[in-house]
């Protein structure tokens, strides 16, 4: 995995594990990777992987199940579907319209562009 | 544990090596030794490892102390040198001889990191490369399952499928047992691995961190504005690195080389990391 030199590294573990369980790659209530495995796929010390989970299960994406393992919980998509709704609309909109305002573009004009997307 | 108290080394009287090193290395963690040439990384190493004898101070690992080389300390660690001096013998020969000191020694997981590292166990390790032997010798060292590894610049002479390699099997072996130790040049190689850094600087130990104690005390941009009043930067293809103190309580990445390049222009701004409750 090639990790963006911005965000720590747990997070984008974070928005790795989101993105599998979007594409149903990890279903709700299966067992996702072990946190030694996914370390190992992924390169990175298992400690760091933890805190990925740790900060996914405070958001009850995921839940343990004690000596048993991690399981993505069964509101895991709409969850995340959540919030990455909530970043699109409160930040990566925000961009879009800074952008808007600086070049003089028009809601309209990109109404058009997306009318004819 | 591996517990070092006041710990000092010389070599020739009045060069000192090592001064008052004093730190505990806890279990299920990778901790990075860092250091400019010749600041005694290595001898930090073998002080650790029983080869060689602190002139003052004590070092206890679970309560023995490696210059007694008791057989139970030294059944439960090993050592993976730089230039691994191995005998002159088929390797399988190597493996049933000297995997015989190890206890834990597991001989089917030595078979199956040497085929990881597509090395033919029916060889001669006279007739391998450097980088062949450094494989035979990291293989080695793991099979033996011991909860104290030490390496020495491991990267060093891998081929780059190899590193992948080397990366995935130590994020499988440390466990809460174990701790590994890994002095390396090369940290671009293991970075995301290590989660505490050890850094030595003119025979002292300047910091003894945790990556999350540091990342909690510093933020690292690459906005343009925070150039500015940065405690240090680095320019690159993509725009000015700054290092600042981290007063957002965000989280960047920590890139450890920038780190090290920004302490070693000044080891002074160890005193910025914020204490923690807990420093691991």
């Amino acid at each position: 995995m090639q990790f963006n030199n911005e965000k720590a590294i747990y997070l984008q573990i974070g928005e790795y594990a989101m993105d599998r369980i979007l594409l149903e790659e990890w279903r709700a209530e299966e067992k996702i990777p072990s946190v030694r495995d996914l370390a190992s796929d992924l390169e990175v010390n298992p400690n760091t992987v933890m805190r990925a989970y740790d900060h996914l299960q405070q958001q009850e994406i995921i839940y343990n199940k004690r000596g048993i393992g991690f399981f993505a919980s069964n509101s895991a998509k709409a969850l995340i579907l959540k919030t990455r709704k909530d970043h699109f609309l409160n930040e990566e909109l925000t961009l879009v319209f800074r952008t808007m305002d600086l070049l003089d573009i028009s809601i309209e004009e990109v109404n058009t562009y997306y009318q004819n997307r | 544990m591996i517990n070092l108290k006041n710990v000092c080394y010389h070599y020739r009287k009045g060069v000192p090596i090592l001064e008052n090193i004093t730190t505990q290395l806890q279990p299920g963690h990778i901790y990075g030794l860092l250091g400019l040439n010749g600041v005694g990384k290595t001898t930090l190493l073998k002080n650790i490892g029983g080869l060689l004898f602190p002139r003052k101070g004590t070092i206890e690992i679970d309560r023995l102390q490696p210059k007694q080389r008791e057989v139970e300390f030294l059944s439960d660690i090993y050592f993976v040198t730089d230039q691994a001096e191995l005998p002159d013998w088929k390797i399988r020969q190597f493996q049933e001889v000297y995997g015989a000191l190890y206890p834990k020694f597991d001989a089917q997981y030595f078979d199956s990191l040497l085929e990881t590292f597509q090395i033919d166990v029916r060889k001669n390790i006279k007739s391998l490369s450097f980088g062949q032997v450094k494989k035979v010798n990291i293989a080695f060292g793991l099979a033996t399952n011991a909860n104290i590894i030490l390496m020495d610049e491991p990267t060093n002479g891998l081929d780059i499928p190899s590193k992948t390699q080397f990366r995935k099997i130590i994020a499988k072996y440390v466990t809460d047992e174990r701790i590994l130790i890994i002095s390396t040049h090369q940290i671009r190689d293991i970075h995301h691995l290590i989660d505490h850094l050890l850094v030595l600087n003119h025979s002292k130990l300047i910091l003894d961190q945790s990556i999350n104690a540091l990342q909690d005390s510093f933020y690292i941009s690459n906005n343009p504005s925070d150039a500015e009043g940065a405690i240090y930067s680095e320019k690159s293809m993509h725009g000015t690195l700054s290092l600042i103190d981290n007063l957002r309580n965000e989280e960047s990445q920590f890139d450890i080389e920038f780190f090290f390049n920004a302490l070693s222009a000044d080891p002074s701004l160890v005193n910025r990391v914020k204490p923690t409750k807990a420093n691991l």
